[in-house]
């Protein structure tokens, strides 16, 4: 928490235990200031109002992808989303589309479970301007923008109707993997991807595109892996679907 | 594992206990593991992901820089795909920093740290964003890791050969009849119901929390919880890791991860780990002190802000900020030390020697269980840390 200016702000907070019959909202009140995030408000409530509030968070950096809610309906990293950036009361709620837990803990496993069997997380770092590699490294790396925190999936509405849709993540990274293969088997990728559930599922709304804060860009990458798929038809005489509108998102 | 063997009890679910679940699954112990809230949450999650090489700690804290790069090259090993391998400078500006200079190249030499000493113009060629002020750097082997998913991997590992991992479980109290730790009451805060969990052993791996947990014991553990502040901006404004070439100071390193680039780090001293503010004037100082080495700092937009308590060792009297106490770290046979048994403390260190420290601490509970399988983590490659959510 960051020195308390002394004005307060309102939260209004999912809660829910398992064998609760139906989750209630609760109402606190948070020392803010200017610089307050809603995880450091949340970790407040946790530390002087209510111990058993559950909460997900690791790195506190938009790095980790662990602190995922909705604030006032929208999908945002609680560690670097400002109280004062939101106006009256702030609902905070779980991520949509993953079983709750608790609370506002959303259970990873079934967002964990769409994505390809194959799962690198370094990839090559696009290079400096006018940078040289040191001597015996042929080319940097750094870690992939995905963070896997589930927000674009959050945001989806085709995952909210369709639960066996794999939804922008687990596409956006199999089209990282086709970009860059790492050793991975392009044509196993593009079979996985070329699926009702899977290419073909998006209806292109970008809302997945608009939840991400780590700028992954899914819909473009599904939009992109769609174009590979229906060159890949092409080639081998099957049905290639039509181009949508608006491919090229907002 | 099987059935009869012993069990042990970790509490914390940081890089220490997810390593030390792995190191005592590997040598077939049944092995239950609590946290409070998730995995890597306290301060191995928090940490700005610098890989050490050792050097920062080579001129003035030996110990603590032969375990960095032994550790180093060994979770290299591994964990083969968890680091940006980028390597790391050490970049002198003032004539203090050269001054700073032989002692550190000594120090390096001594405790088995490649160094490779670059002219500016060299360093600049690498790394263009780096001060054009610089009089020399000093290349080492850092490295960025994921302060939450490689220390996942041990998780993911012990998962796989049987531990029993358990987040949202928080320890309302440690039993102690007779001078001996038989288990602890325990709450599931998914649940709200609290149980039982019985231990041959209890292992308090709770970083900077643990002198609250040894209190449950009656025990105490001499840990000072000593935040810092850490600062993001975004983009990468460098490859490699840039460390200051002074003594440990505010400010004095850049580690670009992801797309960000993360300034770190105070230093001060606190009685309650999870209270830990983020003082606007360490905040300032990390983009001061940062943009001395990549000026850059200064004008990238803000990411984030935040603090992590660094779990020293040593008493009240020992330092007045927190640099002058050793990074290496400590288990305790509370047996020996306080007369009470089952129950033990692995605390101090930090995310690169969290294999080190868990091998350590399970050869001293390996021989109070009897066990004689030795430790075999160094050759165990782990896995991704997305086994973790695996059903």
């Amino acid at each position: 928490m960051t020195t308390n200016g002394g004005s307060t702000r309102r939260l209004r907070l999912h809660r829910y235990r398992r064998g609760d019959a139906e989750p209630h909202i609760e109402e606190h009140d948070v020392p803010a200031d200017e610089g307050t995030t809603v995880l450091a408000a949340l970790r407040w409530i946790q530390l002087h109002r209510d111990a058993s509030l559950g909460l997900r968070h690791s790195c506190f950096h938009a790095s980790c992808g662990t602190c995922g809610v909705r604030v006032n309906g929208r999908e945002h990293l609680a560690c670097v989303t400002m109280l004062a950036d939101h106006e009256g009361t702030i609902a905070v709620d779980p991520i949509a589309n993953l079983p709750v837990l608790h609370d506002v803990v959303v259970d990873m496993q079934p967002f964990f479970a769409r994505f390809p069997d194959q799962h690198p997380i370094v990839r090559a770092s696009e290079p400096l301007a006018h940078a040289d590699a040191a001597d015996g490294i042929d080319e940097h790396e750094r870690y992939e923008d995905c963070i896997e925190c589930g927000l674009c999936l959050s945001a989806c509405p085709i995952a909210a109707t369709d639960a066996t849709y794999l939804g922008p993540a687990a596409l956006a990274y199999a089209q990282r993997l086709l970009e860059e293969p790492r050793g991975t088997d392009r044509e196993a990728i593009l079979d996985w991807a070329d699926q009702v559930n899977a290419a073909w599922g998006c209806h292109a709304a970008f809302e997945c595109t608009e939840a991400c804060p780590s700028d992954v860009r899914p819909a473009q990458r599904i939009m992109a892996l769609r174009r590979e798929l229906r060159r890949r038809r092409a080639r081998q005489g099957r049905e290639v679907p039509e181009p949508e509108n608006g491919t090229a998102g907002p | 594992m099987t059935r009869g063997s012993p069990h042990v009890l970790i509490v914390g679910g940081g890089g220490t206990g997810g390593a030390l679940a792995h190191d005592l699954a590997l040598r077939g112990v049944r092995v239950t593991l609590v946290e409070r809230g998730e995995f890597t949450s306290g301060t191995t999650g928090r940490h700005h992901g610098l890989l050490h090489s050792g050097a920062r700690y080579a001129v003035n804290d030996a110990e603590s820089a032969v375990e960095c790069i032994e550790e180093n090259t060994l979770l290299r090993r591994i964990a083969p795909g968890s680091f940006e391998e980028n390597d790391g400078l050490f970049v002198g500006v003032t004539d203090e920093d050269m001054a700073y200079l032989p002692g550190f190249l000594e120090g390096c030499d001594a405790t088995g740290i490649p160094t490779q000493v670059l002219q500016p113009a060299e360093a600049l060629r690498l790394e263009p964003m780096l001060s054009p002020d610089l009089k020399v750097a000093v290349r080492v082997p850092d490295a960025t890791m994921d302060a939450m998913r490689m220390p996942l991997r041990f998780f993911a590992t012990a998962k796989a050969n049987g531990a029993d991992l358990l987040n949202w479980v928080d320890v309302a109290d440690l039993e102690l009849a007779g001078g001996t730790v038989s288990g602890a009451r325990v709450r599931d805060l998914v649940t709200g119901r609290t149980t039982r969990i019985g231990a041959d052993i209890v292992v308090n791996a709770t970083g900077p929390w643990s002198e609250q947990v040894a209190s449950m014991a009656g025990v105490d553990v001499p840990i000072r919880p000593s935040p810092g502040v850490m600062l993001a901006v975004r983009g990468r404004l460098t490859n490699m890791v840039i460390n200051r070439l002074h003594a440990s100071g505010d400010g004095d390193i850049v580690v670009p991860q992801r797309a960000l680039s993360v300034v770190g780090t105070s230093s001060w001293f606190v009685e309650d780990p999870d209270d830990l503010g983020v003082p606007a004037d360490h905040v300032q100082r990390m983009i001061d002190e940062g943009s001395i080495l990549v000026p850059a700092v200064r004008h990238a937009a803000f990411r984030a802000a935040w603090s992590a308590a660094r779990p020293l060792i040593g008493s009240r009297e020992d330092a007045d900020s927190g640099r002058e106490l050793s990074r290496t770290f400590k288990t305790i046979d509370h047996a020996v030390d306080d007369g009470v048994e089952g129950f033990v403390t692995i605390t101090g260190g930090k995310g690169t020697t969290l294999r080190g420290m868990a091998e350590v601490c399970a050869d001293v509970v390996c021989r109070k269980l009897g066990i004689d399988t030795p430790c075999s983590t160094r050759d165990t490659v782990l896995l991704p840390h997305t086994a973790v959510y695996a059903a």
